[in-house]
């Protein structure tokens, strides 16, 4: 194990200095997530167009390194996508994150998934893991127009 | 007192942790075992076993003995007046639960109010939140200072004509604060209010005496006394408990059982309902021989010096904020980094072998009070050395390296 292959400096980039993090004006879709166990915090906001389009994403919360720094990478890939790429995208994310070596998607290019697979250091760190999904699972919530607040120790 | 041969009497010391030594800073979490516990449970399984308190055979008066002198032990330990006032439960969960439950189920009426602090744990406020939900109680909460400290004064301000019960902790899991337990006592008892101690933080660390306490309900945790898990001590006034109604029902807890009714057995029997938890209670007996061969003093004497020398070296480490600052301070070390996270500080020091705890430590309540959502916590045992902390130091600092990239 390599504390370098978990903080690589796009993470803490990410995790000191968070893009996207504000509330969107208008948005139309939202949800909150919350790691009951690390105390992990994160309100997504969503504006979505008359296309199905995300013209906005933001968030607002706390946490560790990993957690900013995964909602950060992720509003800013999820800008201009599509409802149904979301869901690829992020069904794809935690693929990778559980088991598979690479992300497969065609949605985002090989720079954006180099982005994204600096997230899978916590593969060799089980308990972090939820710091890194977070952001995603609630993100799903969102989408979903789920009114019930995304637990992470609810997700295997 | 060596402290060398301490850890040694602990076997966990002698496996690494990423290849480093393991620097265990979590007591305040559980403590580790040592060998003479870790035996007491083997042996028991191998050449004694048998349920306690029912059959007549050999190994069954046998191990009802056993079990039975680890009460008295216990009641030794902390100087109650009866065995009998010593009952085993699941963890000092149960034990709260228990005097929760049947306490308010007897005593609790809808407008009732019970006194907590800001400090507690959550195992010191859920039980008594189930009671606001179905008795219609209201629970207060005394303040805490800027120093993390409960006062004798912010327990007076906070006692009402309707508080019915004062739960408190005896130590903070989080500040280190340690309360005035006697005086709140004897101020609780001046308005005719029961108190209950949670002394999961108490028990381990300093001396005990019921009789001069004089708490009605003190709850224990025994496998942060270096005892085995799943089990903990509630410490209850005789008068309390031939007076409150039994909690669980079951086998052993009874003396007569017909179709139109059921009578309960004595105590300690009628609040210890089915198979206990009994290697774990002879096995906690060797732990109180432990603490015994050492000595309390000689633990609450090594510990406090601990705890000042491992302050200092926190605070000369500039980037390092200690959460509260209490005059009376048991051997918990929680602080928080500049821009790093509590789990990152705890990832980072796991690698080194230093096993820290981050996040709320179940009291949330606290953490909003002050601001924060997650801290970092050293915590102390009897097997600890400034060396220990000399190395949680470094490995702060190693923190800094990685984010200051």
């Amino acid at each position: 194990m390599d504390l370098k292959d978990l903080y690589q400096e796009i993470i803490l980039d990410h995790g000191k200095n968070p893009r996207n993090l504000r509330k969107t004006e208008n948005f139309n879709k939202d949800a909150k997530g919350h790691n009951p166990l690390c105390g992990d915090k994160v309100h997504i906001f969503l504006k979505i167009d008359e296309n199905k389009n995300i013209s906005d994403i933001s968030f607002e919360g706390s946490g560790c390194a990993i957690s900013m720094a995964s909602a950060s990478i992720m509003t800013d890939l999820m800008k201009e996508k599509k409802e149904k790429e979301v869901k690829e995208l992020v069904e794809d994310f935690l693929q990778m994150i559980k088991e598979s070596p690479e992300m497969k998607t065609k949605i985002i290019n090989e720079n954006e998934k180099t982005k994204l697979m600096s997230l899978s250091g916590v593969k060799q760190y089980p308990m972090r893991v939820k710091c890194a999904t977070l952001a995603w699972h609630t993100l799903t919530s969102a989408m979903n127009n789920s009114q019930e607040e995304t637990n992470t120790e609810k997700f295997d | 007192m060596n402290i060398n041969n301490i850890k040694k009497q602990f076997p966990i010391f002698n496996n690494k942790v990423h290849n480093n030594d393991l620097v265990y800073l979590d007591s305040a979490n559980s403590s580790q075992k040592p060998q003479m516990v870790v035996d007491r449970i083997y042996d028991f399984y191998t050449k004694e076993f048998s349920n306690v308190g029912r059959s007549v055979h050999y190994l069954a008066v046998a191990a009802t003995n056993l079990y039975e002198n680890t009460r008295s032990m216990m009641q030794k330990y902390i100087n109650a007046k009866d065995p009998n006032e010593i009952v085993f439960t699941k963890g000092a969960t149960e034990a709260i639960n228990l005097v929760a439950n049947t306490f308010g189920q007897k005593f609790l009426r809808e407008g009732d109010e019970i006194l907590l602090t800001e400090l507690e744990h959550h195992s010191n406020y859920v039980p008594w939140h189930y009671l606001r939900k179905l008795k219609g109680i209201k629970i207060n909460f005394a303040e805490i200072n800027n120093d993390g400290e409960i006062t004798l004064e912010s327990i007076e301000k906070s006692i009402t004509p309707k508080t019915k019960m004062i739960a408190i902790t005896h130590l903070s899991n989080v500040t280190g604060a340690i309360l005035p337990i006697k005086e709140i006592t004897s101020l609780a008892h001046s308005k005719n209010i029961p108190i209950l101690i949670d002394g999961c933080q108490g028990a381990p660390h300093l001396k005990l005496d019921m009789q001069d306490i004089d708490c009605d309900f003190y709850a224990i945790s025994c496998h942060k006394m270096y005892g085995p898990t799943g089990l903990g001590v509630l410490y209850a006034k005789k008068k309390w408990l031939d007076t409150l109604p039994p909690y669980q029902g079951g086998g052993g807890m009874i003396r007569e059982v017909k179709k139109e009714g059921i009578s309960f057995g004595d105590l300690p029997n009628k609040y210890e309902a089915g198979t206990m938890a009994t290697a774990q209670v002879i096995a906690f007996g060797e732990s109180i021989k432990f603490l015994n061969q050492i000595g309390i003093q000689n633990i609450e004497k090594h510990e406090s010096e601990l705890t000042k020398y491992g302050e200092e070296v926190l605070r000369k480490n500039n980037s390092v904020k200690l959460v509260g600052n209490p005059k009376n301070k048991g051997s918990v070390l929680s602080f928080t980094l500049d821009g790093i996270h509590a789990h990152d500080i705890a990832t980072i020091l796991d690698e080194d072998g230093v096993a820290i705890r981050a996040g709320h430590h179940c009291c949330q309540i606290l953490h909003d009070k002050l601001g924060l959502s997650a801290t970092a916590r050293a915590s102390l045992g009897v097997y600890n050395t400034k060396d220990d902390l000399d190395k949680l130091n470094e490995s702060i600092n190693k923190c800094k390296k990685i984010f200051d990239r």
